[in-house]
């Protein structure tokens, strides 16, 4: 199987950290294919080309590997094999090289989101077919004006018409079919005047062609139908990729647990069908999907997700585990007292739910530019066409008038005004360590004024370091050929600052107390204070102690370091007119401690999740709107409730899915994203501004009878651009920090 | 102006065949994930030929 060395675990960009935890058993999800075997994995945190070769080439290198194919795009990897080749090494093969690796149900895919992407790019694609084609026609009637023969503009008008009808037929779909179901519920949408306007001009094109009339609408109706659906595809794709990031919560619940059978035979068995009674068993490095009753065995359990407190505890029959904690030491076997559907996991589920809902009542910029906008459009048009009829002009070319402002008036910036921003800023913000994962959360991030810090894993690195410098090199060794026999997180300290070597003989986990075993022949102990013989430490924060035979014991000293870009990320914050706290659930000292290195007034300690919560929905009611950033899962549910909200890439899953944005590569990126949500915010407010000042001149222009269908052509493929190219301008900003 | 009537269909057959390019690569899923099919270009999938006296890789290598 593949080893590889610590340091090039995870992606090689170092866009996402290494993953540190075990692979669950993907085998109930295989499918049965012929002969084949077929099984769909989600990895986390394979970003560039480097992690797509070494992923496939180790997958593929297996015996029997037919297949292997990662989509970088959604992070999911698909595997044919046939043989005896068992599921959980494909899956240990995948983490052992430094990813996170969870198994897919291809039962609760996206194939309906995929299926609106792709109908809408085809449509997209036609629309632009039948523009171009049409416009080739369109451009030689308008250049042979007075030149041309009536029986040849008619001609050219006749196969104009032949690709419209089809195009409308099938471009227009998706917005008939959404205007159709608003209109039978007696509302409206932005549909509804371009169903109205398309229609409308191709009905009265044919009217025209077919009396030999000399303009044609066949190009705008097609031109406007192309431009539409680019806005409306670019906005199905981040919602796609929104959807996706919701999904992963989905597989973090779809997990593998080992249930013992009543005769003892071991079984992986998916969490939803595991009932409160059943026996389950904990390997080590094994996250708890379900909450459960200790029965057998003790062990360290790493609670820092659920509760974040920063150190292990120590657990033993009769105690109660919550889901979401990772055995750290020996297997724990006991009984399921929730089905994984009651179980912690699902609370924060639905707490996150409770968030989404209140979060959904958040009106986008879009939405109320179009309710404003769809009463002054239609009124217009109809004023139009009475106000010609009523001083005279003849019914055909009033109606004629009126399309032509219709048209003319219909949303094309404003169908684009804010998909381009959200897909340029979102593509500087991956450049920049941050990805966005919804739609909305630019203007939403950008309206925040107070960021909501966790500590553990967010502001700090939530690994333990080694801080005692006057260690001799020798002892570190000794220690460290002890640590490396162990997950717990404190002997991980001394084996990062040992380096790779050789582990002490006879190891023994001593769950509460610490590790013992012979190095060099000699019997040594690493481990609490009371069971290595020492006083207790004076250390303000975590301490081990060494004891090698029957020599005095050692102290080594460790802190849980802040990031190092942590107090120039807060300045940065700051100058940005933000306030900043800290709500967490660790111990107080340990949280007055950073605060104080940081600077930071305001801190909350030991907060439960509810804390959490109520401490943000006491924020909202003063006023503010809160920029939550944490990992744990006791802060999603925190994380769903804020206005926005960020992740760290090392976060948990749930923690990803819950909030708006995931950076990574220190807190750096978390100004930058501020930023840039508050600058695409005002680039979005310009472009509809920029739609409004569009129509303010054009509209004078349709009422008056001079909208032809080639001043119809400039004006809405220039109003587009212009929206496109002001989009863009994000790019322009200078990319240094503050 | 007689032209028309053959010039105008092969324009459209022209069109018609890069609609029809462009409807098979959306069914085949070429556009499902561009990010991967960017970076596989640059993936050197080849083995050596023979030992490692023959540094020179085939012609399927790419970039500098």
């Amino acid at each position: 199987m593949n080893t590889v060395a610590v340091d090039t675990a995870g992606c090689p960009s170092g866009l996402a950290p290494p993953s540190a935890s075990e692979a669950a058993d993907p085998s109930p999800f295989v499918r049965r294919v012929g002969k084949q075997d077929r099984l769909s994995l989600t990895v986390r945190g394979a970003k560039c080309g480097a992690c797509l070769s070494r992923i496939e080439s180790a997958v593929g290198a297996l015996p029997g590997v037919d297949n292997a194919r990662l989509n970088l795009s959604t992070g999911r990897l698909d595997i044919a094999w046939s043989g005896d080749l068992s599921a959980r090494r494909i899956a240990c093969t995948v983490s052992d090289l430094g990813y996170g690796v969870a198994p897919l149900d291809t039962r609760a895919g996206d194939t309906g989101h995929r299926k609106e992407e792709q109908s809408l790019l085809l449509a997209m694609g036609v629309a632009g077919f039948a523009t171009a084609n049409i416009m080739l026609l369109s451009v030689s009637v308008w250049g042979g004006q007075g030149e041309m023969g009536e029986a040849t503009r008619q001609g050219l008008h006749a196969v104009s018409g032949l690709i419209a009808l089809p195009t409308l037929l099938f471009s227009g779909r998706p917005f008939f079919h959404s205007a159709w179901n608003v209109l039978k519920r007696r509302r409206t949408n932005m549909d509804v005047p371009i169903s109205l306007a398309l229609i409308l001009a191709f009905s009265v094109s044919v009217a025209e062609t077919i009396g030999g009339g000399e303009h044609a609408y066949f190009d705008a109706a097609c031109m406007l139908l192309f431009f539409l659906l680019i806005g409306r595809f670019l906005d199905a794709r981040v919602r796609r990729r929104a959807y996706s990031a919701a999904r992963d919560l989905a597989a973090l619940a779809s997990r593998t647990v080992t249930r013992i059978s009543k005769t003892g035979t071991h079984e992986p068995v998916r969490a939803e069908d595991i009932r409160p009674g059943d026996r389950i068993l904990l390997a080590p490095g094994e996250r708890a999907v379900v909450d459960m009753l200790i029965e057998h065995g003790e062990s360290e359990v790493d609670e820092s997700l659920v509760t974040g407190e920063s150190l292990p505890r120590f657990s033993a029959a009769g105690m109660q585990l919550m889901a979401g904690s990772i055995n750290l030491s020996q297997p724990l076997s006991g009984r399921a007292t929730a089905a994984s559907a009651d179980s912690l996991l699902s609370d924060i589920g639905r707490m996150l739910e409770a968030g989404e809902q209140k979060r959904g009542a958040y009106r986008r910029i879009a939405d109320k530019a179009v309710s404003l906008y769809v009463p002054i459009v239609h009124s217009t048009a109809l004023l139009t066409f009475l106000g010609w009829w009523l001083a005279g002009l003849g019914l055909r070319e009033s109606i004629l008038i009126a399309v032509s402002t219709l048209i003319i008036t219909c949303p094309c910036a404003l169908a684009l005004a804010a998909p381009v921003v959200q897909v340029v800023a979102a593509g500087r913000l991956f450049r920049g360590g941050a990805y966005l994962k919804s739609g909305d959360a630019l203007e939403r991030i950008a309206a925040c004024d107070h960021v909501v810090f966790d500590k553990t894993g967010t502001l700090t690195l939530g690994t333990p370091r080694l801080v005692s410098i006057s260690l001799p090199a020798a002892t570190l060794e000794d220690a460290a050929q002890l640590a490396r026999a162990s997950r717990h997180p404190l002997s991980r300290a001394p084996t990062a600052a040992a380096g790779p070597g050789p582990i002490a003989t006879d190891v023994k986990e001593r769950p509460g107390l610490g590790l013992e075993g012979t190095v060099n022949a000699i019997a040594c102990r690493l481990g609490s204070a009371e069971w290595t013989g020492a006083r207790a430490s004076l250390h303000n924060g975590a301490a081990l102690f060494f004891v090698r035979g029957a020599e005095l014991p050692v102290e080594l000293r460790f802190e849980d370091d802040i990031h190092a870009s942590a107090s120039a990320t807060i300045a940065r914050l700051r100058k940005l007119g933000m306030g900043v706290e800290i709500v967490s659930g660790d111990r107080s000292d340990a949280v007055a401690e950073v605060a104080r290195t940081l600077g930071i007034d305001h801190y909350t300690a030991s907060a439960s999740p509810q804390d959490k919560v109520r401490r943000l929905e006491q924020l909202q009611a003063e006023g503010k709107h809160v920029l939550m950033v944490g990992d744990g899962l006791n802060d999603a549910g925190a994380l769903s409730l804020a206005h926005a909200s960020a992740a760290p890439g090392g976060a948990l899953d749930v923690s990803q899915s819950a909030s708006d944005a995931v950076y990574s590569g220190g807190l750096a990126p978390l100004p930058l994203l501020v930023r840039t949500a508050r600058k695409a915010r005002q680039v979005m407010l310009q472009n509809f501004g920029f739609a409004a000042a569009y129509n303010l001149v054009a509209v004078p222009i349709a009422i008056l009878g001079y909208a032809t269908p080639l001043v119809a052509a400039i004006a809405m493929s220039g109003s587009s651009l212009i929206v496109c190219l002001n989009a863009l301008r994000l790019n322009l900003a200078s990319e240094k920090p503050v | 102006m007689s032209a028309l009537i053959y010039l105008i269909p092969i324009a459209l057959l022209m069109g018609l065949a890069g609609l029809a390019a462009f409807i098979w690569a959306v069914r085949a899923g070429q556009f499902e994930d561009p990010e991967g099919d960017a970076c596989r270009i640059l993936l050197d999938t080849d083995t050596p030929l023979t030992g490692p006296a023959r540094a020179r890789s085939g012609p399927g290598s790419a970039g500098p």
